[in-house]
């Protein structure tokens, strides 16, 4: 009987942090600056140049850390990482080793098996390396150090999950909880955040663990599934076949669904950390470590149970509401002005949802301002658009953030509710359909119906579906 | 000499620092590192059992930058003493095979 | 070359014809300019002329901006007319370390591999000179990165001792001690790791200081060891330094282990009153090892000090043979690191030919670097692999923490350390660098005032039998300054001045040896 093999997964997820500056100067982290624009001596290295902690990335580490019910080492320290890579300017990254500002948390993740906790074994502090560009032209690579000293946080968990259900729950979860706390925009794709992914595997029962291999270069959840089925099997063939598994770092290929070796020989693999004796500890006192619990945002799971307790929003609802801190964000905002939770909910959860599916958006993309959502809700309310057409206009919100009022000022769509008008228009719509006309007389409702709309095209909608009803009976009894 | 450095351990310190010694160099580095490390040995005469290592000579900490950006694009400056650049980049030997 | 040395010369006071600009003090030609006896222009150009007249024998500058100089002169004579400048050594030219950045003058830390940087910024103590209106003659040679103790590892070629041109200047502040004790620079900034402020001024005739760690910003100074690393300064006396260090010392948000101090106003430390001053001579500094011209200048300077009212006696510091491992240990590997960035990719030196990336770096590296540097690089590379860290990196921190203990026990007896600069007046060129170890021997003496952070202070007492310099130093606690520069400044009252008869004989040496070199 063919063995049976249990995959060990460990996560090392690097979270870049939304701090407008640098991990330790002044240079700002904005995205898509040309090459080196956004370069001081520092983030390049110069000879001579001192980092300074930049205090936001100490505070967003200790939230993070919070949230994910990490112990906070009240003394830390940061340690230099030797390796020579040309997009690592001074040949060594500031991190964390031997004393990272959080250890020993984890987090509940709920997957189809039921729930489980996945353990964080430590969050450092440590700055991001430039990026590379290969020229093909020239056959040479070129370095651009903007985001050479972009903060981040590596949040390493312990190798807690088993599959590639658990892992995208568990990255799902981290997502949020760093999303909520406004630390970073947690965008897999765009790099802000990147997950390492150590795998092993070993036979069912075994207490012992395999040797792991670490994956980097995993940008979508699509391509990390894929990662760990290929990775385990390749695992398990070597292991079939009697050869060891190799220690080492890979590096993912998901268009060849297949993982090459990093290592070459040029790379030792030892980083001889040692304190960095250009910074100075950091220590929390229990005043700071307070006043940063004191400031932690609404998490995910308290929002929920709110969503359900104070708007009475049905458990389904407040779970895709609160899947995004943006929708959840605007759903609050559009609530506090206009006061109307169940109609919010109802735009959010069916015009928003349908017009992201089919622009392919995630809801962290929603660009649109809830006050003119609590507008669009007030004009439908007050009858002033029919709605018909509030769901034209609110195409325009979701795209171009545009004014309601005025795109229906400017675009004639106020319901006519001129009684006169109205009536003129009804009785040339029974004159041109005497058919219609007859048959509802004899008893077919339905042909009522095609009247309303007959009048409401001739109204090129702008009239009150209700009005127009109630006109046409009374005009026809 | 108590400490015989091997040749082994000077090609591998050579990785780590980057650097490429001639043979005799090698020799000569085989050398003085290994007498440096038996003065070096020295320090065991010393019991440090409970002393903490000292980084910093004096108990200063916390010292922050508040998050605001205070640095212009200085791409000129920057790139001014680079060995090779191109389109506002450092040119380097390729780094993917 | 100028071969007549008169004519180079400016004689600006009637009655003492032998007296040339170059011979005053910072303080004192601060002070004539500033009563427009002398042009700041002037007083440039004279020291100009005498390196222009004296470096091509002594070696002591990489870089002389002639031009920046003569140009900043004007402005600054403009800046003091309009009281823009009014300090002491305004308008005051003054010789910098090349391993101090300088924005828009080369600094290449006598080193190859960055034999062409010019940096796009200051480093803070450059710009707190400039604040108070001096003016750069250049940069001074020095050891490679710092890493020596007689200034022969420059790739620029050695500097000489102007006392004696057969003889190394010490290191690795060679250069600057040089040209201030030639008189080619009223002062001189210098950097100091384990000594390389003190052990050349002491081999120069010059007094040098080291200030407490974190008191003169380090940003802009290309680290060797960082924890260990203070810019200083270099002078003819005693006031010139305080003066100087006043200017030179500020909170610098830039460098993170910069200090706040409240009290810099280092001058006022300028009195002939050290009554009731406890001293304390380590014994342990005096045995063997110690020339005993060195010891017999201890000892002078131990004399006046009682006379003048001190209480001076010897004691047990303990733990001296300690200090040199434990240093060699954490500077090694903070240079390892610390010069780790020097790889060809975004300034200096990149080899000509080279396959590949990896190649490049280590052709970079091995062609850039020179053999010392290289010997500390891997020296500092093994002691922090895997395996050797606890055995060595946190042995030597433990080792620092026990010497700043016996240091901390020193000073609640004492207010003030009197010891050796060096064990030996300056050695001829070519006798160190035979013997690395023994040359690492030879900072004994200054090694663990780094280690534990201490100011120190170190002036010259007499000449040897042999004519060359035997200077002292006098350490203090940290934040002390006040307390080493007022001993300094008593015995300096006693001693008188020190420069001129041996720099008369100085300068025919020196123009006789410029003419050979001419």
């Amino acid at each position: 009987m063919a063995k049976q093999y249990e995959t060990v997964i460990g996560l090392e997820v690097h979270v870049e942090l939304a701090t407008k500056t640098k991990i330790f100067c002044g240079c700002s982290t904005a995205f898509g600056g040309a090459p080196n624009t956004h370069t001081c001596p520092v983030c390049t290295g110069m000879p001579g140049s001192l980092p300074v902690l930049n205090k936001q990335v100490v505070e967003y580490a200790m939230a993070v850390g919070l949230a994910t019910n990490c112990q906070i080492h009240q003394y830390c320290k940061f340690d230099r990482k030797n390796y020579f890579y040309p997009d690592n300017p001074q040949n060594y990254q500031i991190s964390q080793l031997y004393l990272p500002i959080c250890h020993d948390g984890g987090v509940e993740i709920e997957t189809a098996a039921g729930k489980k906790v996945i353990g964080i074994h430590e969050i450092h502090m440590e700055e991001d390396a430039g990026k590379l560009v290969h020229d093909e032209w020239e056959d040479c690579s070129l370095v651009d150090y903007n985001r050479s000293g972009v903060p981040l946080i590596e949040i390493v968990s312990e190798p807690d999950m088993r599959n590639a259900e658990e892992v995208i729950a568990y990255l799902d979860k981290l997502r949020l909880i760093v999303q909520y706390l406004g630390a970073s925009d947690c965008k897999l794709q765009e790099g802000s955040m990147r997950a390492d992914v150590n795998l092993s595997v070993r036979e069912v029962g075994s207490e012992k663990f395999g040797t792991r291999t670490e994956m980097k270069n995993l940008n979508s959840f699509k391509a990390i599934a894929r990662a760990i089925d290929g990775e385990r099997a390749r695992q398990i063939e070597l292991l079939e076949e009697g050869k060891p598994v190799i220690q080492e770092t890979r590096r993912w290929d998901d268009n060849k669904e297949y993982s090459y070796p990093m290592r070459s020989k040029e790379d030792a693999h030892d980083y001889r950390y040692f304190p960095d004796p250009d910074l100075v500890p950091v220590v929390i006192s229990d005043e700071w470590l307070q006043a940063v619990k004191d400031r932690q945002p609404e998490l995910r799971t308290e929002k929920l149970a709110r969503y359900k307790k104070e708007f009475d929003i049905p458990d389904y609802d407040a779970g895709i509401l609160t899947e995004s801190k943006r929708m959840a964000d605007i759903f609050e905002e559009t609530t506090a002005l206009c006061g109307k939770p169940k109609k919010v909910s109802n735009w959010l959860m069916g015009e928003t949802l349908r017009l992201l599916k089919e622009e392919n958006m995630e809801p962290d993309e929603l660009g649109f301002s809830p006050a003119y959502l609590a507008k669009l809700i007030e004009l439908v309310e007050d009858g002033t658009i029919n709605q018909t057409v509030a769901k034209e206009v609110f195409e325009r919100i979701f795209y171009d953030n545009a004014d309601p009022e005025k795109y229906v000022e400017e675009h004639g769509l106020k319901t006519v509710n001129d009684e006169g008008e109205l009536k003129r228009v009804v009785e040339e719509v029974i004159a041109a359909n005497p058919q219609s006309v007859a048959d509802y007389k004899g008893g077919k409702d339905k042909a009522l119906g095609f009247l309303v709309g007959q009048t409401m095209k001739a109204m090129k909608g702008k009239a009150n579906p209700g009005a127009v009803n109630k006109l046409l009976k009374e005009l026809l009894s | 000499m108590a400490n015989i450095i091997s040749d082994e351990t000077i090609e591998y310190v050579g990785i780590l620092a980057k650097l490429e010694l001639s043979d005799e160099e090698k020799e000569q580095a085989k050398h003085d590192i290994g007498r440096m490390l038996d003065y070096v040995d020295k320090l065991n005469e010393l019991d440090t059992s409970g002393v903490e290592p000292l980084s910093h000579v004096f108990p200063v900490n916390n010292v922050f930058r508040e998050d605001v950006v205070t640095n212009e694009d200085e791409r000129e400056k920057i790139l001014a003493n680079a060995p090779a650049e191109k389109d506002g980049a450092f040119k380097v030997p390729k780094t993917v095979e | 070359m100028v071969s007549d040395f008169d004519a180079a010369g400016t004689a600006y006071e009637k009655g003492n014809e032998d007296m040339q600009l170059t011979d005053l003090t910072a303080l004192e030609l601060g002070r004539k300019i500033k009563e427009k006896e002398v042009s700041v222009r002037e007083a440039v150009q004279a020291s100009l002329d005498r390196i222009a007249q004296a470096d091509g024998a002594l070696g002591g500058f990489v870089t002389v901006d002639e031009q920046g100089a003569l140009a900043r002169a004007d402005e600054v004579q403009k800046g003091i007319e309009s009281g823009q400048y009014n300090g002491a050594l305004a308008g005051v030219p003054v010789a910098v370390k090349d391993n101090i950045c300088t924005e828009g003058l080369k600094t290449t830390c006598s080193s190859k591999i960055l034999y062409n940087f010019v940096p796009t910024y200051s480093a803070e103590a450059v710009l707190n000179l400039q604040r108070a209106g001096a003016v750069i003659l250049g940069k001074t040679n020095m050891d490679e990165f710092a890493m020596g103790s007689t200034t022969e590892t420059s790739a620029f070629g050695p500097t000489r001792n102007p006392w004696n041109l057969e003889h190394v200047p010490g290191g690795s502040s060679g250069g600057s001690c040089a040209a201030v004790a030639a008189c080619e620079a009223p002062y001189a900034l210098g950097s100091d790791t384990g000594g390389s402020i003190r052990q050349p001024a002491s081999f120069c005739g010059v007094t040098g200081l080291k200030p407490t760690y974190g008191t003169v910003s380090r940003y802009g100074l290309v680290a060797y060891g960082s924890s260990l690393d203070q810019i200083g300064p270099i002078a003819k006396d005693v006031s010139d330094c305080a003066a100087i260090l006043e200017v030179i010392a500020s909170y610098d948000k830039k460098d993170s282990t910069s200090i706040d101090r409240r009290e810099l106003d280092f001058t006022s430390a300028l009195a002939d009153d050290v009554k009731g001053l406890r001293v304390g001579i380590p014994s342990d500094y005096l045995g063997e090892g110690l020339d005993d011209e060195v010891r017999a200048a201890v000892m002078k300077v131990a004399d006046v000090l009682r006379e003048k009212g001190a209480v001076v006696e010897e004691f047990d510091l303990s733990l001296v043979e300690y200090a040199i491992p434990a240093y060699y240990v954490i500077a090694s590997a903070e240079a390892s690191s610390n010069l780790a960035r020097f790889d060809g990719v975004k300034y200096g030196y990149r080899a000509k030919d080279y396959e590949g990336l990896h190649n490049m770096y280590k052709k970079s590296r091995s062609e850039g670097f020179g053999e010392e540097v290289k010997r500390r690089i891997m020296l500092g590379s093994f002691v922090l692999s895997s395996g050797y860290y606890d055995a060595y990196y946190l042995k030597a921190l433990r080792t620092k923490a026990l010497i700043k203990q016996s240091f901390d026990r020193a000073f609640e007896k004492y207010d003030v350390i009197l010891a050796p600069a060096s064990p030996t007046t300056a050695p001829k060129l070519g006798e160190s660098l035979s013997d690395p170890l023994k040359m690492y021997l030879g900072d004994i003496y200054t090694i663990s005032v780094n280690l534990a952070g201490l100011p120190g202070i170190s002036v010259p007492v007499c000449t040897d039998r042999a004519g060359l310099p035997i200077g002292v130093q006098l350490i203090g606690d940290c934040f002390k300054e006040k307390k080493i520069i007022r001993a300094a400044y008593a015995y300096e009252q006693a001693r008188g001045r020190f420069s001129s008869p041996e720099l008369a004989a100085c300068e025919k040496k020196l123009v006789s040896a410029a003419k050979e070199v001419g």
